[in-house]
């Protein structure tokens, strides 16, 4: 029973875009084989338990997780996103008259293809394009109050399915899907490793003390509250183009500038991979 | 320091008490970016009364990590009232009530 | 199944005084600890130095996430009359990292510990009158991915 999520966000008047876009059959292809490589190589109840990531692999981090999740370290930082979500710009006017979905379903609603821009839009830049377009300043990207409002928007779409359609009848969102794709697999930095080789070759094994996570299901649990950004300075959270940085640094390669169209396009290809599982919510990670 | 998050919830005769209390949790061991002790702050004891009656005294080492979290199990209903306060080692201090739920 | 290692008398007792004989506890490490504290971290170390195996649920990772928010929690509701349930962390300057009364609470307790290093932990469970402990080893590491 999956949502359609309607991917226009321009008008409908000029020339005959697709009300409901259809899925590219290469970018359909890719999911069933990235999915089905998965499901059968790690014992699954069912796709959504891919969501937990390393905890799904070992009932030693599993009850660490539940642990935590008790009482989460974040619950403050949700309500303080909360608050921001619905406090009034200095115009009156608050951040959900930016959106067009009802507010649960912001979350899956992105990242999607933007024809009329022939870009991806995702949610984190959908948030500072509605301060700015508002007259507010801007606000840092990645972490802190960008990063508890996006928490927020993905705790209240628990439930909801993730569906990133990249139009069939669109070369140029394919073109960004590939190069999102092209990025996944590539590899870079110092230590000349790509995404897939972590989270594809090696998932569910050991990098020194952290389990590899594996790459579907990745995208169902962003922003995120992870221990070690939350050591010293940090309160914790953080969204997955900060994350993309990080694992860039990990493999000593310089990290890309958030929201720009690496991280968009790999964001697109990377969520797309995740098709047909549920948002689950904002989570602790290590 | 500590704004505590209290949560009581009852189930079947026993409340689930759990709580988190924001403190440094400081071991006065670590050192600052000078070079210098950052001095011990840390919660010393913690005491959680059920209807007015002490339930649980605790004595809390700095081994207790940052924005401590505790859960303890008070036979009692929904209604209850239950408290939980703590000192700690530089005479600060804090507590918190809330219903069952 | 969590191994369990087996405290050896000789070992808790005699390792603080001879840390204390050594000279080995400074005086900074009384910041850390009053000498309340220690002395209630020396008594529950012989406790636990002469405790029988427990039968309650000891609930603490092998392989710890992040050695700064380590969860152990004891469940020892089913004994009656529980008294007291302490934590310790053999590897730590004063191993006591908390000691629980109960005065009409069940004996369950659950928190959030530190540690720096791998470290043998022991859960102690004192009812009616006797003692008994479990130990389980907590590893700490450094993490690739995100530590």
């Amino acid at each position: 029973m999956k949502k359609i999520i309607i991917t226009m966000a321009t008008t409908a008047l000029l020339s005959s875009p697709v009300a409901l876009a259809q899925q590219s059959p290469a970018v359909q292809a890719d999911i069933d084989a990235f999915q089905s490589y998965f499901i059968y190589n790690f014992a699954n109840s069912g796709i959504n338990s891919f969501s937990k990531g390393p905890y799904a692999m070992s009932d030693d981090k599993m009850m660490q997780f539940e642990a935590i999740m008790e009482m989460p370290p974040f619950e403050d930082l949700l309500e303080k996103g909360e608050e921001l979500w619905h406090k009034p710009f200095a115009n009156g006017k608050i951040f959900s008259s930016c959106f067009k979905e009802f507010d649960t379903e912001i979350r899956a609603a992105y990242p999607r293809w933007n024809h009329n821009k022939g870009k991806v839009d995702t949610l984190e830049q959908a948030l500072i394009d509605c301060l700015v377009t508002n007259g507010e300043k801007k606000w840092g990207t990645g972490k802190g109050k960008h990063a508890w409002v996006a928490a927020y928007l993905t705790n209240i779409g628990v439930g909801t399915v993730i569906n990133v359609i990249v139009p069939a009848d669109d070369p140029a969102a394919l073109a960004a899907y590939n190069d999102g794709k092209r990025f996944y697999y590539a590899k870079r930095g110092q230590l000349n490793m790509s995404c897939a080789n972590c989270h594809i070759d090696n998932a569910g094994k050991r990098a020194r003390g952290n389990t590899l996570s594996t790459g579907l299901g990745q995208t169902t649990h962003f922003p995120v509250w992870r221990g070690k950004w939350a050591k010293s300075k940090g309160d914790g959270f953080g969204t997955i183009q900060r994350r993309y940085g990080g694992c860039n640094k990990q493999v000593r390669a310089k990290p890309f500038k958030r929201h720009k169209s690496q991280y968009d396009n790999l964001e697109f290809f990377h969520t797309a991979m995740s098709n047909g599982m549920e948002i689950s919510g904002t989570e602790y990670r290590e | 320091m500590g704004k505590i998050k209290l949560k009581p919830k009852a189930r079947k005769g026993v409340i689930k008490v759990k709580a988190i209390v924001k403190h440094p949790m400081e071991t006065g061991f670590r050192k600052d970016k000078k070079g210098e002790l950052i001095p011990a702050n840390h919660i010393d004891n913690v005491t959680v009364t059920h209807n007015g009656t002490k339930v649980v005294d605790a004595d809390i080492g700095a081994a207790v990590s940052k924005d401590p979290y505790f859960q303890f199990q008070v036979p009692g209903a929904k209604g209850d009232e239950v408290t939980l306060a703590y000192t700690d080692n530089n005479g600060g201090s804090g507590s918190a009530t809330a219903k069952s739920k | 199944m969590k191994r369990r290692l087996f405290l050896k008398s000789a070992m808790a007792s005699s390792a603080v005084v001879t840390a204390v004989g050594a000279g080995l506890l400074t005086p900074n490490m009384v910041f850390a600890a009053s000498d309340a504290f220690k002395a209630t971290s020396d008594a529950a170390s012989s406790a636990a130095a002469g405790a029988a195996e427990g039968t309650f649920k000891f609930k603490a990772p092998k392989i710890a996430e992040n050695g700064a928010v380590v969860p152990v929690s004891v469940d020892a509701s089913k004994m009656s009359d529980v008294s007291n349930i302490s934590f310790l962390v053999q590897s730590n300057a004063t191993p006591l990292a908390a000691s629980f009364n109960f005065s009409g609470a069940l004996g369950f307790v659950s928190t959030r510990i530190k540690m720096g290093k791998t470290s043998p932990v022991t859960a102690v469970v004192t009812a009616g009158g006797s003692v008994s402990a479990i130990t389980s080893e907590i590893k700490v590491t450094v993490g690739g991915c995100g530590g």
